[in-house]
C-alpha cells in the first residue's frame, strides 16, 4: 500500500523517472512527501526508500541534511525571516523579534493554533527587498512590521491562498512528460557523431 | 563616472511584464541563437564561447571555454547548472530563473549542443519556488516549440533538460556537493583529487558544471560572437556582469555592468545603480564579492570591477554580490554574522570547518553580546589561521572544499581593519552601535 | 619518493599514510580505516606535500603517491596543522574519560596526551545531546563523544551493505542515527563499536565491564562457524571480558559477526542455571547416571563407567559409534578418531549431524579460498543465505561482488543477503538442483516442469562458460532434502565446468577440520578413503533398531538433529556417553558426561571451510574439573586398556602432523600467523598493520603490533619431513548418483528448512545479550503463493507435514521460490512444538499441505 496518495505517488513515480539513476529522485520525492503531509513523516521516509532503492535511515539522513525538510511537523505556513548579512543591515533581526511577538511563538516553533511556524533563515537570495521574509517559500516582500502585520491577517484570512500553496514548493511545478529522449536514440546519435568526426580526423589526416 | 554604454546582454528582457513567457522570449529574438548555434559545428559553438573570455560567473570565475575543453571523452557526459545560488547577498540568478527562464533555457541547449552532451540537470535552490516553476514551465514549452526533446529544431541532436530542486543548503551551490544533491545525497562536497567534474562529475561521468549567469549569457555571445564580447570589459574580464548590490546603499537591486570600465564606486554612488549611501554616510567596508571574500575598505572604492584587479588586492570578485556597510554598521555583528552564517551552512565533514565555525562563532557572539576578552583577538586569529593556514589570498586550506577557508575571510578582515572597534566591545561588554 | 628526508619504496597509488607507516613514520588519524575508502573527513593526518605551487597540506589517508614525491609529516606547519584539528575535535569533546569504557585506550585520548594541548582555550559551553541512546539492540550511542569520522556509517553502508544507520544532520549537529522506526540490528552491528575511535559507540555487554588496563589478550580463531575469524580474545583475571576482531588478510579482514563478538558470556554459563538440561548450565564436574538421575562423581569413577558402557557395547560388532566433534580443535578431533577407530575398533564416527555433504565429496572437489572467490569472475553460489550461516564470507563476497567485473550467478534457493547482487538469479525449488544444473550445462531444452527463465539460463551459461575464472560456492541448502541433491548438482559442476574451484560453505565450527583428523565415516586421519561407516542418521537408525548398542557424543546432539523424534527414540534404547562442556537435552539420556573445556580454554588448531588451519589460545582457564578434550580421550583409552601417547595437545598435535602431514604442530608454534591451507602451497600472508583504535597496549601514537602480547608460543620446531596430505579426488568416487525425488505434489508446497544465525544454540541461548535476538518463527512464502492462499504477512497458517500438524504465522518473502514454505532449523512453535517435526525424515524432500486459518 503506497502511503502517498494515488496522484501524487504516480506524481512520483514520473519523478523518478526523470532520472538516470532512481536514488537521484530523492530531493523531489521528500518534498512531495512534504506536500501531501506537511512533514517529511516516517511513512514517507519508507515509501521514498522504496522508491529510490535506499532505506530509511538513508532517506531519514539524508532529509535531515537540508533545512527545507522537516523531520516534525510544522505549521501550515512556515515564516521565514532572513537575518543574513543584507538583512541585517536593514533591520532583520528586528523584523524577526517582531514577528514573534506578532504571531506569539518564540522562533523555531509553532503557533498554538498549528497555523504559523516560524523561522529564521539564512540568506534567500531576495537582498534587494531586505530584510528578506518568505511563506511557504514565496516572497512576500514586507519589510516593515506593519507590512508583515497585514500580510498575515491576509494569510490568516485565506486572502493569499492563490500565491501560498500549502507546505512544499512543487505544487505547481510538473514536467509535462518523462525523459523524452530514450537511451537507444541517444546511444545511436552519439555514435553517428563520433563516426563522423572519425571521418573527419581521417580526412584531415 | 560610470560607463553605461554597454549592450545589456542578460537583463534585455526585465522591462517587461511577461519576460518569462515564450511568446515575449519569440517576440524579443529568442532562440534565434540557438537555430544559429545548431547551424555551425559544436566545435565551432565552444570556440566562440572560448574567444568571448566567459569568465564563469558563479563564484571561481574559471573560463567557461577552457572548462569545456577539459571535458573528458566519454560516450556518457553532463551539463549541469548550478542555480544554488545561496551565497549571502547574491541574488542574480534568482532575476535571471523568475523573470528570463527561456533564455536560460537557450543557454543551455546552446552549451549542450556544444559539449554534445544529450542530459542536462538545472539545479535550482528549493526556495526559488516561483524560480522552480518559471523554469519548468519555459522547459515545458521549448519542448513544445521544439527546441528540446528529440531531434531539436530538426538538427539531428537531441537533449533532455530536468529541473532539479534543492531543498536548503548552501553547500549544495559548492559543484561536488551540488553532485551528490543531484545524485540524492547528502550534500557532502566530493574529495580532491579528482579536481574537475569535467574529469568525474555526475554518476563517475564526466560533467560539466556552469552558473545560471554564465548560461545566460551564451545566446548573446552567439549571437553577436565572441568577439564582441570580448571587445567589452578589459582583460580576462569581458563582458558585462551581473553585481547584486546590498547592504547600507540607497537602491539595493542587481545590475549588468560593464566590467572593469565602471568601479566600485560606480556601482555603490551612480544613479543608475546603488545612488549612494543613506543620509550620505560614509563607507565604512564593503564586501566585494560574496561573504567567503575577504573585505575592502574605503581605500579600495576605485578598483575597477574586474577579477584580477579585485584579485591583485587580496580578494575576489566571487559570486558578484556587494555589501556596503557604512559608518553606522557594526563590524564585530556582522562579522559574527557571517561566521554564524557558514556555523550554520557547514557540512560537517572536516573537522576545522565544523568545530571551527562554531567555536569561532560563538566566540564572536561573546564579542558581540558581552562577555569578550583581549586575548579572544589574538584566540580568533590563530582559530583562523588553523583552518586557513598562513591567512593569506587566495587561502590555504585544510579542509575538502573552500567553505573553510571561507570562514576566517570576514573575522580576519574585521579585527585586521576595526580592532578598536573590538576593544571598544570588550571595554563596554557589549556592542557599543546598540 | 622522499618522506621526512627519507628516500621510500612504494608502488604508484599506494595511499601515503600506508607507505608512510611501512616505513616507519606514524601519521595520525582517525577517520582513516585500512578496509574502507578513504574519505578524508577528519584531517588529522594532514602532512605537506610538495606540489607545482609549492608545498600544500594535503590529508595523507586520501593523497595517493607517485613517483619523486616528496611529503613533510614533521614540519612546523604540518605540526601545526594536526595540532588544530586535534584542538577542534577536542572543543566539543566531553571530558568524560574517566567514565568512558574507551579510556585507556583512545587514540583521541592517546593523541591528547601525546601531541595536544595542555591546556583548553575553549571557555564557550560545550554542545549537549541526551546522553547514551540505544541506536541497536547491541550498540548504545554518546552522541557528545562523536567525532564525526564516520566509520561506523561507512561501514554499516559500504562494507555490511545495510544501511541501517547513518550520518543525520549538518555541520556540528550531525549525529548517526538509525531510522527511529527500525533499529540497527545488523548482525555485524559490534564492528562499528571496534572500529569507533572514541567512547561514542559502546557495546551493551561489555559497557563498565572492564577497563582497558585491567586487560590481557591472545590472538585466536572464532569457532562459532567454519570461517574461523581471527580474533583477539580479552579477559580481566580469568573472566572473558571482550572479542575483537584482528585483520587477518585471507580470511576476515578484522570483522566479525555479533554472535562471534558476543558469546563469550554463553562460555562461563549463566550462574544461575543448574539444571544439566538447559543449555547454559556450565558442566564443570563428571556426571554418571546412579537410579535414573545424573550425580556427580569422580573422574576415575566416570571414565570407568564410560569405559564400561562402550566395552560392553563393542563386544556387538558395530555396536558403538561416535556422534559430533565439529566444535573441537583437530588436535580433540583427532584423538577421539584414534580412540574410535583404533581403541573402540568403530568406522561409524561421524562430526556431521546429517546437516552437511558427504565429507570424500567435498573432499575431491578441487578446492578455492576465500580470496580466490574473492577474486573471482564469476561466483556461482549454491548455498543458504551467507549472511545467516557464514556471516564474514558474506561480508567478503560482497566486498568483491560489488566491484566492477565480478559477477554472481545465484541459484537461488531461498533468501540471500547476496540476492540483491546477483547478475542472474534462479530460483531452485527443494529437490531440483541437480536438475537445474543440469540445464545450465545442457545446450537442450530444460524440462518444463523446471520453469526455468530461458533468458537467465542464457546469460548465466554465458558467464560461467567453461569454468574458467568461477568459483563455486555451495553447502547444503535445505535441511529437509536429500543431500544427494546438492552432491549431484556439485559433481555435476565439476564435470560440466572443469575449470571452476569450489568453496564449499559446511557451516559448523570446525567441521573441516574434524573430517580431515577423521571424524567420518569412510575418512581416516589425514583424508585418507576408507570402508564406509555410519553417518550420524544411520547410527540413529542403527540405534532405534538395537544394531548399535551406544553412542559416544562430543558435545550436543538433540539441539543438532532435523529429526529430533528420532533421535530421542535412538537415545532412549541407547547407552551414552556425552563429552560436553555444557548441558543441554542430550544429557536426559546419557549415562556417564565428562567435562570438557570449550572455547577460549583451549589450545589447539582449528581448520575453516576453506582448509586453512589457525590456532587457537586459551585466554581463561576452564572450571572445575572440565579437562581439554585431548585428555579426556587418552585417559578414556586407559580406562579401556589402551595407550593413545597423547597426553598434551602438543603431542596430538604433533602426531597428527607427523603421520598425516597435516598442518598442526607447525600452526601452533606460530600461533599469531594468518595459519596454512591444509594440503595447498605457498608462504602464510604478511600481517596487516592493525587498526590501531581498538586494541589495548596499542597506542595510536606509537604504534605497535598484536604479536607481542599473544599467548605463549612455543619454542620448538615441528618435526621435519612430514608426509604429504592425501585427499580422495573425483575419479575415486565416481559421479554422484542421482537422486531420486517424487514428482511436485501440485496442490502441496515444499519444504525447506534453513539454519539462521541466531538459533537456539547454546552460543546463543547461552548468551543474554544474544538470546533476545532470536527471531519469532514465521513460515516464509512466496508473494504469489500467499496471494493464493488469501494471506499477508502476519497471517496464520495451517501446516501438515510428516503426520504433524503445525500452525504458523506467516511473511511474504519474494525470495522465496514459488512452491515453497521455508522454516528455520530449530524453530518453536507458540506452544514450544517443534516445527521442523513437519519434515519427513529419510524422504528426499517433504511435501507439506497447508491452509490458511
Ligand atoms: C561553498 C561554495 C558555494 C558555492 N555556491 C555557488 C552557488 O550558489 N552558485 C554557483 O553558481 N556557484 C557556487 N559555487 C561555485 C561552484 O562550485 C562552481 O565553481 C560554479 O558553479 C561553476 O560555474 P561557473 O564556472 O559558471 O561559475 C560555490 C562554491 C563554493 C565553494
Ligand atoms: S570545508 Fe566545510 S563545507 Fe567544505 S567539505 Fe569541509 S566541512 Fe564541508
Ligand atoms: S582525513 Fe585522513 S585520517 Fe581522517
Amino acid at each position: 500500500m503506497s502511503h502517498l496518495r494515488v496522484d501524487l505517488r504516480q506524481r512520483a513515480e514520473e519523478l523518478v523517472a526523470l532520472y538516470p539513476r532512481p536514488r537521484s529522485a530523492m530531493l523531489p520525492l521528500l518534498h512531495l512527501v512534504q506536500e501531501q503531509d506537511g512533514y517529511v513523516s516516517p511513512e514517507g521516509i519508507d515509501e521514498v526508500a522504496e522508491l529510490t532503492g535506499t532505506t530509511p535511515a538513508d532517506v531519514r539522513g539524508t532529509a535531515s541534511f537540508y533545512d527545507m525538510f522537516h523531520l516534525e511537523p510544522v505549521g501550515r505556513y512556515v515564516v521565514g525571516v532572513c537575518t543574513n548579512i543584507a538583512c541585517l543591515l536593514a533591520g532583520g533581526e528586528e523584523l524577526l523579534a517582531h514577528a514573534s511577538r506578532r504571531l506569539d511563538c518564540a522562533v523555531g516553533s509553532t503557533t498554538d493554533d498549528g497555523l504559523f511556524t516560524l523561522e529564521e533563515t539564512e540568506c534567500l537570495a531576495d537582498c534587494g527587498h531586505a530584510p528578506c521574509v518568505t511563506v511557504n517559500h514565496r516572497y512576500v516582500r514586507t519589510t516593515t512590521p506593519e507590512a508583515f502585520d497585514a500580510m498575515i491577517d491576509e494569510v490568516r484570512q485565506g486572502r493569499r491562498d492563490h500565491e501560498i500553496p500549502d507546505h512544499g514548493t512543487l505544487v505547481r511545478v510538473r514536467r509535462n512528460g518523462g525523459l523524452r529522449v530514450p537511451d537507444e536514440v541517444i546511444a545511436a546519435e552519439r555514435a553517428a557523431a563520433k563516426a563522423a568526426r572519425a571521418r573527419r580526423l581521417e580526412g584531415a589526416g | 563616472m560610470a560607463v553605461l554604454d554597454a549592450p545589456r546582454i542578460v537583463t534585455s528582457r526585465l522591462d517587461f511584464e511577461d519576460s518569462h513567457t515564450l511568446a515575449r522570449y519569440l517576440a524579443t529574438g529568442g532562440y534565434t541563437a540557438l537555430r544559429k548555434a545548431l547551424s555551425m559545428h559544436p566545435e565551432q559553438v565552444a570556440a566562440e564561447v572560448d574567444q568571448a573570455s566567459l569568465l564563469g560567473r558563479g563564484g571561481a570565475g574559471f573560463p567557461a571555454g577552457r572548462k569545456w575543453s577539459m571535458l573528458r571523452p566519454s560516450e556518457v557526459a553532463y551539463l549541469v547548472v548550478n542555480g544554488d545560488e545561496s551565497e549571502p547577498a547574491t541574488f542574480k540568478d534568482h532575476l535571471l530563473v523568475e523573470r528570463d527562464p527561456h533564455q536560460l533555457v537557450e543557454g543551455v541547449i546552446i552549451a549542450a549542443y556544444a559539449l554534445q552532451v544529450n542530459r542536462a540537470f538545472i539545479y535550482l535552490r528549493g526556495e526559488f519556488a516561483l524560480g522552480l516553476e518559471r523554469v519548468q514551465a519555459a522547459l515545458n514549452e521549448a519542448y513544445d516549440h521544439g527546441a528540446l526533446g528529440r531531434d531539436v529544431f530538426g538538427s539531428g541532436f537531441s537533449l533532455d533538460v530536468v529541473v532539479h530542486p534543492g531543498a536548503g543548503a548552501y553547500i549544495c551551490g559548492e559543484e561536488t556537493a551540488l553532485l551528490e544533491g543531484l545524485e540524492g545525497k547528502r550534500g557532502f562536497p566530493r574529495i580532491k583529487p579528482p579536481f574537475f567534474p569535467a574529469a568525474q562529475g555526475l554518476y563517475g561521468e564526466p560533467t560539466v558544471v556552469n552558473n545560471v549567469e554564465t548560461m545566460s549569457n551564451l545566446p548573446w555571445i552567439v549571437l553577436n560572437g565572441g568577439a564582441a564580447f570580448a571587445a567589452l570589459g578589459a582583460g580576462r574580464s569581458t563582458g558585462t556582469r551581473l553585481f547584486a548590490l546590498a547592504g547600507r546603499v540607497n537602491r539595493p537591486g542587481v545590475y549588468e555592468v560593464e566590467m572593469v570600465k565602471n568601479t566600485f564606486r560606480d556601482l555603490i554612488y551612480d544613479p543608475a545603480f546603488g545612488g549612494g549611501v543613506p543620509g550620505d554616510r560614509p563607507v565604512k567596508a564593503f564586501i566585494p564579492g560574496g561573504v567567503s571574500a575577504p573585505w575592502f575598505g574605503p581605500d579600495q572604492l576605485d578598483l575597477p570591477l574586474g577579477q584580477d584587479e579585485v584579485g591583485g588586492q587580496g580578494s575576489m570578485l566571487g559570486s558578484g554580490s556587494v555589501v556596503v556597510l557604512d559608518d553606522t554598521s557594526c563590524a564585530v555583528r556582522a562579522a559574527w554574522r557571517i561566521t554564524k552564517f557558514f556555523s550554520r551552512e557547514s557540512c560537517g565533514q572536516c573537522t576545522p570547518c565544523r568545530e571551527g565555525s562554531g567555536w569561532i562563532e560563538r566566540a564572536m557572539y561573546r564579542l558581540e553580546h558581552g562577555g569578550g576578552r583581549v586575548e579572544d583577538l589574538d584566540l580568533l586569529l590563530d582559530l583562523c589561521d588553523n583552518i586557513a593556514p598562513g591567512l593569506t589570498w587566495p587561502p590555504q586550506q585544510t579542509t575538502i572544499c573552500v567553505l573553510g577557508p571561507s570562514i576566517p575571510s570576514s573575522v580576519h578582515a574585521a579585527i585586521e581593519m576595526f580592532k578598536d572597534e573590538f576593544l571598544a566591545h570588550v571595554e563596554t561588554q557589549g556592542c557599543p552601535f546598540d | 619518493m622522499t618522506v621526512n628526508g627519507r628516500a621510500v619504496e612504494a608502488a604508484p597509488g599506494e595511499l601515503l599514510i600506508d607507505v608512510a607507516e611501512r616505513a616507519g613514520t606514524y601519521i595520525p588519524r582517525f577517520c582513516y580505516h585500512p578496509r574502507m575508502e578513504p574519505v578524508g573527513m577528519c584531517r588529522m593526518c594532514l602532512v605537506e606535500v610538495e606540489g607545482p605551487r609549492g608545498a600544500t597540506l594535503q590529508p595523507a589517508c586520501y593523497q595517493r603517491v607517485n613517483d619523486g614525491m616528496v611529503v613533510t609529516t614533521d614540519s612546523p606547519k604540518a605540526k601545526k596543522a594536526q595540532e588544530g584539528v586535534l584542538e577542534f575535535l577536542l572543543a566539543n569533546h566531553p571530558l568524560d574519560c574517566p567514565v568512558c569504557d574507551k579510556g585507556g585506550e583512545c587514540p583521541l585520548q592517546d593523541q591528547t596526551l601525546t601531541h595536544g594541548p595542555g591546556e583548553t582555550r575553549f571557555v564557550e559551553e560545550k554542545r549537549h545531546f541526551v546522553k547514551p541512546i540505544e541506536i541497536g539492540p547491541l550498540v548504545l550511542l554518546d552522541r557528545e563523544r562523536c567525532i564525526q569520522c564516520a566509520r561506523c556509517t561507512r561501514f554499516a553502508a559500504e562494507v555490511a551493505g545495510d544501511t541501517e544507520i547513518a550520518f543525520a544532520g549538518r555541520g556540528d549537529l550531525i549525529e548517526v542515527a538509525p531510522s527511529p522506526e527500525r533499529p540497527f540490528a545488523s548482525v555485524f552491528s559490534g564492528n562499528t563499536v571496534q572500529i569507533c575511535p572514541v567512547g561514542a559507540l559502546t557495546a551493551k555487554p561489555y559497557r563498565f565491564a572492564a577497563r582497558p588496563w585491567d586487560l590481557e589478550q591472545v590472538e585466536s580463531t572464532c569457532t562459532q562457524c567454519a570461517v574461523g575469524c581471527r580474533l583477539a580474545v580479552q579477559s580481566s583475571g580469568n573472566r572473558l571480558t571482550r572479542v575483537l576482531g584482528v585483520d587477518s588478510d585471507p580470511v576476515n579482514h578484522g570483522w566479525l559477526c555479533d554472535k562471534g563478538r558476543f558469546t563469550l558470556d554463553a562460555v562461563d554459563g549463566h550462574e544461575g542455571a543448574s539444571d544439566p538440561l538447559d543449555p547454559s548450565h556450565r558442566i564443570t564436574r563428571p556426571l554418571v547416571r546412579r537410579d535414573g538421575s545424573l550425580v556427580e562423581a569422580t573422574w576415575g569413577e566416570a571414565l570407568a563407567r564410560a569405559a564400561d558402557v562402550l566395552r560392553a557395547a563393542g563386544e556387538v560388532d558395530g555396536g558403538v559409534g561416535v556422534i559430533g566433534g565439529a566444535a573441537l580443535t583437530n588436535e580433540s578431533a583427532y584423538a577421539w578418531a584414534r580412540l574410535a577407530r583404533e581403541v573402540l575398533r568403530t568406522e561409524h564416527v561421524d562430526a556431521q549431524y546429517g546437516d552437511g555433504l558427504d565429507a570424500r565429496r567435498v573432499l575431491a572437489l578441487p578446492g578455492a579460498t576465500i580470496d580466490d572467490a574473492a577474486a573471482a569472475r564469476v561466483v556461482l553460489t549454491l548455498c543458504g543465505d551467507p549472511r545467516e550461516e557464514l556471516p564474514v564470507l558474506f561480508l567478503r563476497l560482497r566486498g568483491a561482488l560489488v566491484r566492477p567485473g565480478h559477477d554472481l550467478v545465484e541459484l537461488a534457493v531461498g533468501p540471500s543477503a547476496l540476492h540483491p547482487l546477483a547478475t542472474v538469479s534462479i530460483p531452485v525449488r527443494p529437490g531440483e538442483a541437480h536438475r537445474v544444473v543440469e540445464a545450465l550445462l545442457d545446450e537442450g531444452r530444460a524440462p518444463a516442469d523446471l520453469g526455468l527463465d530461458e533468458d537467465a539460463r542464457e546469460r548465466a551459461r554465458r558467464l560461467l562458460d567453461d569454468g574458467e575464472g568461477v568459483v563455486v560456492v555451495a553447502g547444503r541448502t535445505n535441511l529437509a532434502e536429500d543431500p544427494a541433491v546438492v552432491e549431484r548438482a556439485l559433481t555435476r559442476l565439476a564435470e560440466g565446468l572443469p575449470r571452476a574451484t569450489f568453496l564449499v560453505a559446511s557451516r559448523r565450527g570446525n567441521v573441516r577440520g574434524a573430517i580431515d583428523a577423521g571424524l567420518a565415516p569412510g575418512l581416516r586421519p589425514g583424508r585418507v578413503l576408507a570402508a564406509g561407516g555410519r553417518d550420524t542418521p544411520a547410527q540413529l537408525a542403527a540405534l532405534r533398531e538395537g544394531a548399535q548398542r551406544a553412542v559416544l557424543v562430543l558435545g550436543d546432539l538433540l539441539g543438532n538433529v532435523l529429526d529430533r523424534t528420532g533421535a530421542e527414540a535412538a537415545l532412549e534404547r541407547a547407552d551414552v556417553v556425552v563429552v560436553a562442556g555444557h548441558g543441554g537435552a542430550t544429557l536426559a539420556y546419557a549415562d556417564v558426561v565428562l567435562p570438557a573445556a570449550v572455547q577460549h580454554e583451549r589450545t589447539g588448531t582449528v581448520t575453516n571451510l576453506e582448509g586453512r588451519v589457525t590456532a587457537v589460545v586459551p585466554k581463561v582457564v576452564a572450571p572445575g574439573a572440565a579437562w581439554p578434550d585431548v585428555a579426556i580421550a587418552a585417559e578414556l583409552a586407559r580406562s579401556l586398556g589402551a595407550e593413545l601417547a597423547m597426553d598434551t595437545v602438543e603431542d596430538a598435535a604433533r602426531a597428527l602432523e607427523s603421520s598425516t602431514g597435516y598442518p598442526a604442530l607447525s600452526v601452533l608454534l606460530d600461533a599469531t600467523s594468518e595459519g596454512r591451507l591444509a594440503g595447498g602451497a605457498g608462504a602464510p600472508a604478511p600481517r596487516r598493520p592493525l587498526d590501531p583504535m581498538a586494541f589495548p597496549g596499542i597506542r595510536s601514537a606509537e604504534w605497535v603490533g598484536l604479536g607481542e602480547s599473544a599467548g605463549d608460543v612455543v619454542e620448538s620446531a615441528p618435526a621435519a619431513a612430514a608426509p604429504t596430505l592425501a585427499a580422495p579426488t573425483l575419479a575415486d568416487l565416481g559421479s554422484a548418483p542421482v537422486p531420486e525425488v517424487p514428482g511436485r505434489d501440485a496442490y502441496g508446497l515444499a519444504l525447506r528448512v534453513a539454519p539462521r544465525l541466531y538459533d537456539h544454540g547454546v552460543a546463543v541461548t547461552g548468551s543474554p545479550a544474544l538470546a533476545a535476538l532470536v527471531g519469532p518463527t514465521v513460515a516464509r512464502l512466496h508473494p504469489g503463493d500467499l496471494d493464493r492462499l488469501g494471506l499477508d504477512t502476519g497471517g496464520r497458517l495451517v501446516v501438515r507435514g510428516a503426520g504433524r500438524t503445525v500452525e504458523l504465522r506467516v511473511a511474504r518473502d519474494a525470495q522465496v521460490p514459488r512452491g515453497v514454505l521455508e522454516v528455520a532449523f530449530g524453530a518453536l512453535g507458540d506452544e514450544g512444538e517443534d516445527v521442523n517435526a513437519l519434515a519427513d525424515p529419510g524422504a528426499p524432500i517433504t511435501q507439506v499441505k497447508v491452509e490458511a486459518r
